[in-house]
């Protein structure tokens, strides 16, 4: 018995996952094994000393990872599309200062700089917004295809669109302030909540809305551009559009403080926005938006080009007002969409029934119903209250302020509920 | 039979290794979610999980989908079983290859094809929609969990029914038939409670099962059910979130009060038979009608449970499958994606799952022979501990090695232990460690003490008798328990996915999962997942043909 074991255990060790090399650069990404095993073959082709390691997670999953490493076995690099996701990095000191990269990289794309004014992190790709739908599905449920966010709140959508939840997708939070910023508190909450309304779904992870528009589950989604050019330019019977308020903003690479080899991390990110690391973008699995100006003359021809003006990106978007208020709209829309969206679905199919049975005659109670369907259970000035903010931010390890905050949501929860269930009655009982 | 020093050192190894790797975990879990943080007790966690309607309703959801799972499961697996066991049919190979199916294919890989098949927007839905202008609701929310979910487990009451059916002893249906009762009345009042051992354990396994699952609600998309909450607590609030821990604490508890409740239940009752041993019942024949009933019901089910099967080979091979019925081109290239980018993670699961499955028949043989060879008192304890595995869930284990051995290093540099390929071999030895014993406990009950005497009489030592007695009599049995941790774990996804710090250390598994999280990785993800289904199939093929080779043993070695 003894040496066919000894003989196995041996080989075992031999051919261990990790062997002892130059460095081993660990990157926490939220981005799809597609891109991440694009960047690990080549990366390792021209640095064959060094190893790749990819941790994916999503960007929630990912910060709280690296916030719970012990300083001095970190990972190196932190790699994801949400800008607020690095500024609470950074905000926690968990990223090391790398400054300004490859100089042919612009400072600003629109008004929005490409690199973090503080030098913590860099902008490697950029990213909009925008619609993605299922042309198939479309055709077969006689859809009109949209253009701009306000089409997706149509009552003929209702039951065929897709969102995720910010709360689980940084790209989706950034749909959402994009949506807020771009069209005001009130109009935005509107337009969101009888866009949710709308939706067939709310998905876990972003990439739940691509697919599930890819393979027709549903006919039009929210995602963040590379999903639906990738998926477009792989075959997929789907089209893409950026609406006019969209934002063009960097997904975003950073050097991790306390890691083991920060060498590494940084040969790394200097890998990515060099020319080489720049075409990779290109691939149409991958369809991203090159910060490179000079990659966009290799691109097919029709590749969006958000230095060539073929994106209008009417929004400014304000990343400290967006990390400021992160956590309230974050579990705002958990507390009124993610975690109620049957009652939601029900309360908007109750006031678009209503609708068509009185066949277009006015009433006060209709429009009161929708009104209790389509606003936001806190207003502008709440959103912004420093002290509901503080208590969003507070440790988890308060336990009064987590009570209190637990509180807070459990009030928002019970308010929106019984808004949807009045708005049902009130509809139903429209003349 | 005295007990030796030796003897006494390898079962306290085998308590150290369990206590260290089981028991220590989930103590730690368990203090977690009623600690206050400064070491006293406190009820305030259980009050917060009490207080958030999300929990409330995640409770509620995934009450709701074990026990619907359970009837639904019960609704196919009565009929087949009673089929093959009371009546002469040629479909009984049939519903064989119906209870072993699904088991192949691990049920969150299987979610995935599902959608495709029977989603909103999937062929059979399609097809229905052309037809009639109706879709069915098969996969939306809850309704998606469990019927994939009452696919991939009924088995479980189907074979555990089987057999109970198989062992009731014709005599007591006679008596009942001469009092008068036939039919439905018999089956209701005779036949089926005289089976209920054999139904409880198998529903109350897939109650345990589908209550833990977390691979298919998450590739599901559903998140409101208890398990999904606490792998979204632990992994995006972070460690110290006490909510997953209360999550953790329910599992253990509803795990174990299934395992006790049905145990206490069959205990409960003597049904004891006192016949033993007496004629099985005669197979009846089916009627005309009858047999089109059953040959329709069984191929209804041979179209259900292989569907998912069909759904992953089709996602393995399409370019483009969206919005049609069938996926309209084909191509090879997702096989040659996997076997350049997955490699490292099918080599790991041979690694990781050989490994386990090797620690699991050492142990097991180890305590087989412990609590059957010798008089060590206290050894039933052992078999205890390792029962114990069987009832918890993976998710809890996984957690439980986050948080114990968080900040512990592998000696010789090897860096953590908790970001290591070493936590996966402990985790799955320790979850398959049952399976294993099992089959080894049952292989030397079959062999016969005389021969070991015989050859204690020639003048062998105890060890050298184990050496070259014992293991090569039990070698069948060995052999089927080591395919059987190996392939249950190489199909394990809860423990995988928190588990797996780095993607050159995930296993097949994860690899599945992970490619499932991106549009294009659809393909490459089933054919990593066809990979591991005809890896497990093979396996159980194997042990399967293992059990039946050494069966010779068992009448020469029961009557020697």
């Amino acid at each position: 018995m003894k040496t066919p074991v000894a003989r196995a255990l041996a080989l075992a060790f031999a051919c261990l996952p990790f062997a002892v090399l130059a460095d081993t650069v660990t990157v926490v990404t939220s981005f799809p094994k597609e891109l991440t095993a694009a960047y690990k073959k080549a990366y390792e082709a021209k640095y064959p000393n060094d190893k790749l390691e990819i941790l994916n997670k999503n960007t929630a999953a990912g910060i709280a990872y690296v916030r719970e490493q012990a300083a001095g076995s970190r990972p190196e690099v932190f790699w994801a599309s949400a800008p607020d996701a690095f500024e609470v990095l950074s905000g926690a000191k968990l990223l090391q200062k790398i400054g300004p990269g490859n100089p042919a990289i612009p400072a600003k794309v629109g008004n929005y700089p490409v690199n973090d004014p503080e030098g913590f992190y860099r902008g490697q790709a950029l990213a909009g917004y925008g619609l993605m739908w299922n042309t198939r599905y479309l055709k077969a449920n006689n859809l009109p295809e949209p253009k701009e966010w306000a089409d997706l709140v149509k009552p003929a959508y209702f039951g065929h669109l897709a969102i995720s939840s910010p709360s689980r997708s940084g790209t989706t939070h950034l749909t959402v302030e994009t949506i807020l910023q771009g069209e005001g508190w009130n109009t935005g909450w509107e337009h969101l909540l009888a866009i949710c309304a709308n939706s067939a779904a709310i998905t876990e992870r972003s990439f739940g809305v691509p697919d599930g528009v890819s393979n027709g589950q549903f006919g039009i989604g929210l995602v963040i551009d590379f999903f639906g050019l990738a998926a477009k330019n792989s075959g997929m019977p789907v089209e893409f559009v950026y609406p006019s308020q969209t934002a063009i903003v960097p997904a975003n690479i950073a050097l991790i403080d306390g890691a083991k080899s920060s060498e590494g991390g940084k040969r790394f990110i200097e890998f990515t926005l060099s020319e080489e690391g720049q075409t990779l973008l290109l691939d149409p699995k991958i369809s991203r938006l090159p910060v490179l100006p000079s990659i966009y003359a290799k691109a097919p021809a029709g590749y969006p080009n958000p230095f060539g003006g073929s994106i209008q990106a009417k929004v400014n978007f304000d990343s400290t007002l967006s990390e400021s208020r992160y956590y309230v709209v974050v579990s705002l829309f958990d507390q009124m969409v993610t975690f109620r969206h049957k009652e939601l679905a029900a309360a908007m199919k109750a006031v678009i029934e209503a609708d068509k049975r009185l066949a277009g005659r006015k009433s006060a109670q209709l429009d009161e119903a929708r009104k209790l369907v389509l606003t936001p259970v806190v207003d502008e000035k709440m959103a912004a209250d420093k002290q509901l903010l503080a208590l969003f931010k507070a440790k988890k390890t308060d336990v009064d302020a987590s009570k209190a905050k637990a509180k807070v949501e459990e009030e928002w929860a019970t308010k929106a509920k019984a808004n949807y269930a009045k708005a049902i009655e009130l509809a139903n009982g429209a003349k | 039979m005295r007990t030796s020093p030796s003897i006494a050192a390898v079962a306290l190894a085998i308590v150290a290794f369990l206590t260290a790797f089981l028991v220590i975990p989930v103590v730690t879990v368990v203090y977690t979610a009623f600690s206050d943080g400064q070491g006293g007790f406190t009820l305030a966690h259980f009050a917060a999980f009490a207080g958030i309607s999300l929990m409330r309703e995640s409770f509620a959801n995934s009450l709701f989908v074990a026990a619907t799972t359970v009837g639904l499961a019960t609704l196919i697996a009565v009929p087949l079983a009673y089929l093959t066991v009371r009546f002469q049919f040629r479909g009984a190979i049939l519903i064989q290859t119906l209870g072993v199916l699904p088991l192949v294919m691990p049920a969150f890989v299987g979610a995935a094809a599902m959608q495709l098949l029977f989603g909103r927007s999937g062929s059979v839905n399609l097809l229905l929609k052309d037809a009639f202008g109706v879709t069915i609701p098969l996969m939306e929310g809850l309704n998606g969990v469990i019927f994939v979910e009452t696919l991939h487990y009924f088995p479980f009451i189907l074979l555990n029914l089987s057999a109970s059916l198989a062992n009731i002893d014709s005599s007591m249906e006679e008596a009942a038939q001469n009092l008068g009762a036939s039919g439905w009345r018999l089956f209701r009042k005779v036949v089926f409670p005289l089976a209920m051992p054999g139904y409880i354990a198998g529903a109350s396994l897939v109650f345990i099962k589908v209550f833990d699952d977390l691979g298919t609600p998450l590739v599901l998309n559903v998140t409101n059910m208890l398990a999904p909450q606490a792998y979204l607590r632990v992994t995006s609030i972070g460690m110290e979130d006490p909510i997953g821990y209360v999550i953790c604490v329910i599992l253990v508890a509803f795990s174990v009060g299934a395992m006790g409740g049905s145990w206490w239940f069959v205990k409960r009752r003597d049904y004891a038979l006192v016949s033993r041993g007496g004629v099985q019942a005669p197979k009846r024949r089916l009627t005309p009608w009858q047999s089109v009933l059953a040959y329709g019901w069984i191929a209804g089910m041979l179209f259900l449970v292989l569907s998912p099967h069909i759904g992953i080979l089709l996602m393995s091979l399409s370019k483009v499958w969206s919005f049609t019925v069938l996926p309209e081109q084909f191509t090879l290239a997702h096989y040659a994606t996997v076997f350049t980018d997955a490699k490292q993670m099918i080599w790991n699961t041979f690694l990781y799952c050989g490994l386990a499955a090797l620690i699991d028949v050492a142990i097991g043989t180890a305590i087989a022979y412990i609590v059957l060879r010798t008089a060590l008192p206290g050894r039933q304890l052992l078999d205890h501990l390792v029962t114990v595995a069987l009832a918890m869930p993976g998710l809890v284990l996984g957690i439980g090695y986050l948080r114990t051995f968080k900040g512990v290093d592998l000696p010789f540099g090897g860096g953590a232990l908790t970001a290591s390929w070493v936590i996966f071999v402990l985790a799955y030895s320790v979850r398959r460690l049952p399976y294993a014993l099992r089959s080894c406990m049952a292989a030397l009950t079959q062999v016969h003490p005389a021969l070991e005497e015989a050859a204690q009489n020639v003048g062998a030592g105890r060890w050298s008798t184990i050496r070259r007695v014992v293991v090569p009599l039990m070698m069948g049995g060995i052999l089927a328990g080591f395919v059987t941790s190996f392939i249950t774990a190489a199909a394990e996804i809860s423990e995988t996915i928190l588990l797996t710090s780095r993607e050159s250390l995930a296993p097949m598994s994860y690899g599945i999962y992970l490619y499932f999280q991106s549009v294009l990785g659809r393909g490459p993800g089933a054919a990593l997942g066809v990979i591991a289904v005809s890896l497990v199939a093979l396996g159980t093929y194997l042990s399967h043909r293992l059990v039946a080779a050494s069966s010779p043993h068992q009448s020469s070695g029961g009557h020697a």
